[in-house]
């Protein structure tokens, strides 16, 4: 007699009710792959080299503003490159004072390099270049993850990608108001708010007139809107506004979409204790001045002081409820230290998905129907066997999948396809061999034990090929070829476990009940 | 029911026609990829742009192309799934300037705006796969590398298990299936992308396992007929698993053949680099990795030889 049967069984009904506990309700339980379920995938390139400009240009302004306060006069001070900016003319009597200014304020992130005439070269130091590359790639991730949140993305990837460094890989599955979504990530949304020195003007010439033609050293200019009248739609216009910003982003605490005084959409943004107390000063002492609202690069609006302003202020503009709501998310969640340029991007829309999934699934219903129909034609009795074994080896597998959080991809459904094909292939060897063993004169019993014994080598052989296969494409293959290779791989060991186990204690089963003579449906 | 008896079948005796066969379509196959520049890429990677629109009414391709006459470089406009979805592919290439990340979006926008500007009728992104060359670059290195240690793995492990002949021919015979499926894709004109790379890995894996049944049974069958010459023994082993082959292949071909059929367009690539796969892959077995280990093996069997021909039971 068999040994063990009854517990063989429980060991197989077991698997079974854990691996539909696991998997059950499919549509909480399994992962869907983009290309299921639609979304976005995207690889953008962080542009570091602008954070370092942008570190460059602040130290130049803030030195120089230092300089002007304590009375050291320069004929400029301007940046040449990402990391370098040049301070020339320093008057002869002043040069130590300027040394022990520099050194105090910015020695710690800038070699100094004397030229002639009371120029002097910064250059920002090669390690503190590299630290504020990935500090910038850190701040990216950490903004858009943010970001994504405000969305309200279930299960989104926001990572590092690649070996370069300034990769960032972002996944959101299930969006689908993609172009929304893309525009939110990418916007570096960086907010200044900069004192109005010259405009609005319609041109630069006209713009610069009062200054002769020349911007001066410690100003810029900027395009943008404005308005003949507040609540009126603006004209394109220009202003010369102070290089060193007010107020930045980072210093809000929060922001919401609020309306202005003339019902228009507005973003009302509140700062924090630190830089209310700055804020309230260069307000107050500027009172009857324009304060230019610029994000990313453009003047926004350039409402006049009209008095003393701590912590509050209001962003108006020509925007739409849908802007504002967007801009006041993107302004909470932080400015983005660079721009960032996608690289790859991949999207989905979720009826193309639904689509997808429809085929995948008619596909592997038809192969399984097809494929049980023709073992039942041809094994008879044991054609059963194969459906259950089948059968079951597809729920393990979905079982493993829910279980280990792994993705289903299209590609993925083929591995199921594949996962019966390699049933089928694993039944057929035993149940070829088993009909020789009975041609070779053997009863049922020995012919059973016979053909799982042999064959059991060859499902070994066979499967562990396979499976080197697979964990070689995991490792190294991206997205599809990945998903392809999850299913394979637990396709494979759960494919041992039905074939030769579960399909085993089926046939003892079945012939545990019969005399020792008798024969097999097979 | 049995669809095949014991058979007796002589297959070794046409070992040299499947030689000469195989070898015909592989030069043949092989010279016309590599005088058209090598096989064609998919913009997984050589970058590009592919947006798939799906239309509110039916609309033409022409009317799509037309749309897009003023965009430079060559486009591809071609129908997408079935004739009722509505659903048209539009391929860009490369743009030149593309380094600079906008014009890597700009190119899907500007296709959109031209299509809503040509007003042909309302539609809706279904799906838009943006490559720029340094990920194409990345995906093309780690596509290559994921075949090559998936191949050698397998490789490995075969020459692990197997005397050094049989594990020649099985290695051969799984090259000459890459090789004919690479083949297959370029007469078709189907593109190499990533879903074509694991569909032609899991190809391997399939080929493989079916030299490795045989083998397996030439092993076994090794041990009992110490006499017979390595020849003989090989046939009778193809034999004995022929119906086993038959049916695995059969109802594998079955299946795929409905992923192909009804898998959708995004797996018909996949489903068709199986199909070929398997037709190959069993044909390569019983053909061409038998012959090559026995072309390994000889010179012919003489009382001595044949003794030492006997394949090395390891297992």
């Amino acid at each position: 007699m068999y040994k063990n049967l009854r517990w063989k069984v429980v060991v197989i009904i077991a698997t079974a009710a854990l691996a539909v506990a696991a998997f059950y309700p499919p549509e909480d339980r399994l992962k869907l792959g983009l290309d299921l379920q639609g979304g976005i995938h995207m690889v953008l390139r962080v542009n570091t080299e602008e954070a370092l400009t942008y570190e460059t240009e602040t130290t130049a302004a803030q030195l120089q503003e230092s300089l002007t306060a304590a009375g050291v006069t320069t004929s400029s001070v301007r940046p040449v490159d990402l990391t370098t900016f040049v301070v020339e003319g320093v008057a002869p009597d002043r040069d130590a004072q300027f040394r022990q200014l520099a050194q105090d304020q910015i020695g710690l992130t800038f070699d100094r390099e004397a030229g002639v005439g009371g120029s002097y070269t910064f250059r920002m130091k090669p390690n503190i270049a590299v630290d504020r590359r990935r500090e910038a790639v850190a701040q990216a991730i950490q903004t858009i993850d943010r970001r994504v949140n405000e969305l309200g993305v279930s299960e989104p990837i926001v990572a590092p990608y690649g070996d370069a460094g300034n990769q960032v890989v972002v996944v959101l599955p299930g969006v689908s108001d993609i172009p929304r979504a893309k525009e939110m990530i990418g916007r570096t949304a960086l907010l200044e708010l900069k004192l109005v020195e010259q405009g609005p003007a319609p041109d630069q010439a006209t713009l610069l007139q009062a200054t002769g033609g020349q911007i001066p050293p410690d100003m810029e200019v900027v395009p943008g809107m404005s308005a003949s009248a507040p609540g009126q739609p603006g004209v394109p216009s220009y202003y010369l506004v102070r290089r060193l910003a007010a107020v930045t982003g980072n210093d809000l605490r929060t922001a919401r979409a609020t309306v202005d005084g003339f019902n228009q959409p507005a973003v009302s943004f509140t700062l924090n204790s630190q830089a209310a107390g700055r804020f309230g000063e260069i307000t107050g002492s500027n009172i009857g001045r324009q304060l230019a609202i610029i994000l990313d690069n453009r003047v926004e609006s350039a409402p006049v002081i009209e008095g003393r302003i701590s912590n509050e202020g209001q962003i108006t503009g020509t925007f739409t409820q849908r802007e504002v709501t967007d801009l006041s998310m993107v302004l909470r969640s932080g400015a983005l230290p660079a721009s960032l340029t996608p690289q790859y991007e991949q999207s989905v829309g979720p009826s193309l998905g639904q689509d997808s999934i429809d085929a995948g699934v008619q596909a592997s219903l038809a192969g399984l129907v097809l494929v049980a129909l023709f073992m039942l034609a041809y094994y008879k009795l044991a054609g059963i066997n194969a459906v259950i074994t089948i059968s079951l080896n597809l729920m393990i597998l979905l079982g493993f999948m829910a279980y280990v959080g792994a993705v289903l991809t299209l590609p993925g459904i083929a591995g199921f396809i594949l996962t019966i094909g390699m049933g089928v292939d694993s039944n057929v060897l035993i149940f070829e061999r088993i009909r020789e063993e009975m041609a070779n004169g053997k009863g049922a019993r020995q012919a059973v034990a016979a053909g799982f014994d042999r064959v059991f080598v060859t499902i070994l052989d066979t499967h562990i090929a396979s499976l080197i296969a697979a964990a070689f494409l995991f490792q190294f293959g991206t997205g599809p070829v990945r998903g392809f290779a999850t299913t394979l791989f637990f396709g494979l060991i759960s494919n041992v476990f039905t074939a030769v186990f579960a399909s085993r204690t089926l046939f003892e089963l079945s012939l545990s009940r019969k005399p020792g003579t008798a024969r097999l449906s097979i | 029911m049995q669809i095949l008896g014991k058979t007796n079948i002589n297959f070794i005796k046409w070992r040299w026609h499947a030689i000469v066969l195989s070898t015909v379509v592989i030069v043949a196959g092989l010279g016309q990829i590599v005088a058209q520049g090598g096989p064609k890429l998919g913009i997984d990677f050589t970058g590009g742009t592919e947006l798939v629109l799906r239309f509110a009414q039916p609309v033409t391709e022409d009317a799509v192309r037309g749309a897009l006459a003023s965009l430079p470089g060559d486009k591809s406009v071609q129908r997408y799934g079935n004739a009722g979805d509505n659903m048209v592919l539009i391929r860009l290439p490369q743009a030149l300037e593309v380094e600079s990340g906008q014009t890597l979006d700009d190119a899907a926008d500007s296709v959109l705006n031209l299509i809503r500007a040509a007003n042909i009728g309302t539609f809706t992104p279904e799906r838009t796969d943006i490559v720029g060359p340094t990920i194409g670059e990345d995906l093309r290195q780690k596509g290559i590398y994921a075949t090559l240690t998936a191949l050698a793995g397998i490789m490995i492990y075969i020459g692990l298990r197997f005397r050094f002949t049989f594990a020649a021919g099985a290695i051969v015979a799984t090259l000459h299936d890459v090789v004919i499926c690479l083949v297959f894709l370029n007469w078709f004109g189907y593109e190499l992308t990533l879903n074509i790379i694991a569909a032609l890995l899991t190809m391997t894996g399939y080929s493989v396992n079916d030299t490795i049944v045989i083998f397996d049974r030439v092993r076994e069958n090794a041990r009992v007929m110490r006499k017979d010459a390595l020849e003989p023994l090989v046939n009778t082993s193809v034999n004995q698993t022929l119906s086993r082959t038959v049916i695995t292949a059969g109802t594998t071909f079955l299946a795929v053949a409905g992923l192909y059929l009804y898998g959708g367009e995004a797996l018909e690539g996949f489903a068709f680099t199986l199909l070929v796969g398997i037709v190959s892959g069993t044909y390569s077995t019983v053909f061409i990795a038998a012959a090559i280990a026995l072309l390994l093996t000889k010179p012919a069997p003489t009382a001595g030889s044949a003794a030492r021909a006997r394949v090395k039971a390891q297992s």
